[in-house]
């Protein structure tokens, strides 16, 4: 437990490191889920008008 | 409406940038684009008089000394000339004797730099502590042999 | 005519490209994901500490290959930006228009993690010495080639003015680089030369972070890939291969 304490204490630097390492893990993580999402919602819009299209044409 | 509104949000934001972008440029070259004056350049008289200006070079190897209180002072030299320097205040954790430091203030009476603040400088150099004893061993074996070998001959 | 050459070109249509972006992806998202895990594993476990700042210096396994990130980016950029003005291809403008945000992300983490480690190691949090300005003018630059295309409505048009943007902002790059050199600055000078002068870095912290920017490389290829497809639907959305791929994935 002493060498976990240690270790996130980072010889002092912790706000530092962690603030670092913390701000890039969350950009790095979050950039792709949000182009997922935005792929998901292009794809979406574009079945939707399609549908409306053929439901105008019938 | 919507898609003109935001054409604008877009193109102040793109203006702002390109604003910020300019700004800098022009505040970066009115002044020196150099961060700070060395010694021998503050002696040359290239430092402007009586405004603000930094003073970068090496903390001068004992040459610190605490006066009252936070004050100290310390000598700041590029190995061709010396600026003392005062500094009320807490010193960075990196501030050492024989490491670089920058402080920023005015030259003051008798020509001591009144320092408003002070950063630690360091160079691009990374190893483990124990490379770094070596170096420091093989550094002071040598001066020794250079200061022997004259008269070891 | 050459068979290669007909393959080349057939590629730089956003109808080809989707789909081979597509199966491209996955091999750079897991290069990056192990890179960087392997790259994370060494910044804490294997990298000694420093003998002067301690355990504070491993934030230089991200502030070097981001750094490093946002200029490569931003020069790619320039590139695509420029071929796309000069042959008007389409998909060359798309590709500029792909990176600009992930190059941006590079260089606001170039300047966060290079706020965080400036405050405990020189003593401030942000100093307008040469290096630090121009890496913030970069940032600006991105900010202002995305607004700049987000404000125009013609995407033919955007693209022009981007690829401009882009270009003149370009010799902000060497800038940042050579800062270090030409001018007194509070930041350090390089830990590693181009052109083979060495490096002033222990060799496992060295090999550390070359492995954290190789991770950060794939990473940004795999993300830029991914953007380029959103882009390419968004901007193909009224052609016919778009609509057969939507009733393809629906069917």
């Amino acid at each position: 437990m002493d060498k976990v304490i240690e270790f996130l204490n980072m010889g002092g630097y912790a706000l530092y490191v962690w603030g670092s390492f913390g701000m890039t893990a969350l950009l790095m993580l979050a950039e792709p889920l949000l182009l997922r999402a935005r792929h998901r919602e292009i794809l979406r819009r574009v079945a939707r008008i399609a549908r409306m299209n053929n439901e105008e044409r019938t | 409406m919507k898609g003109r509104h935001k054409r604008l949000v877009f193109l102040i934001a793109g203006l702002a940038a390109l604003g910020g972008i300019t700004a800098l440029v022009l505040n970066a070259l009115q002044g020196n684009l150099s961060y700070f004056f060395s010694p021998t350049e503050v002696a040359e008289g290239k430092a402007p008089a009586d405004h603000l200006f930094r003073l970068g070079g090496l903390v001068e190897k004992g040459s610190l000394k605490r006066g009252e209180g936070l004050t100290v002072t310390f000598t700041v030299t590029d190995n061709l000339k010396k600026i003392t320097v005062s500094y009320t205040g807490i010193l960075p954790d990196l501030f050492k004797e024989g490491q670089g430091v920058i402080a920023q203030g005015k030259l003051g009476a008798g020509g001591v730099f009144m320092a408003q603040e002070v950063l630690a400088k360091h160079d691009e150099n990374y190893m483990p502590p124990e490379v770094a004893d070596a170096l420091q061993k093989g550094h002071q074996e040598g001066v020794k042999a250079m200061q022997q070998g004259p008269e070891s001959k | 005519m050459n068979s290669r050459l007909i393959n080349w070109f057939k590629f730089s249509s956003p109808a080809s490209f989707y789909p081979l972006a597509g199966r491209m992806i996955p091999w750079f998202k897991w290069i990056a994901v192990i890179l960087i895990a392997i790259g994370l594993y060494m910044s804490f476990f294997v990298a000694p500490a420093d003998y002067k700042q301690g355990e504070g210096y491993r934030i230089i396994f991200i502030h070097v290959p981001a750094s490093w990130m946002s200029m490569f980016i931003y020069v790619v950029m320039a590139v695509w930006s420029g071929t796309g003005l000069v042959f008007n291809t389409r998909l060359s403008s798309m590709m500029a228009q792909a990176l600009a945000p992930t190059g941006a992300l590079f260089a606001f983490l170039s300047l966060w993690t290079g706020a965080f480690w400036g405050k405990p190691m020189w003593g401030a949090w942000w100093v307008w010495d040469a290096r630090l300005t121009s890496e913030l003018i970069l940032l600006f630059l991105y900010i202002g080639f995305m607004a700049l295309q987000g404000a125009i409505d013609d995407p033919r048009r955007a693209d022009r003015a981007g690829a401009i943007l882009a270009l003149v902002g370009v010799v902000n790059v060497p800038i940042i680089y050579y800062s270090v050199k030409w001018w007194n600055t509070l930041h350090q000078g390089a830990s590693v030369k181009v052109g083979g002068g060495g490096s002033s870095m222990a060799a496992t912290m060295l090999i550390t972070m070359l492995i954290m920017a190789l991770g950060f490389w794939a990473y940004s290829i795999a993300t830029t890939l991914s953007r380029a497809r959103c882009i390419i639907l968004e901007r193909e959305r009224n052609s016919t291969w778009v609509r057969e791929l939507v009733e393809n994935r629906r069917g």
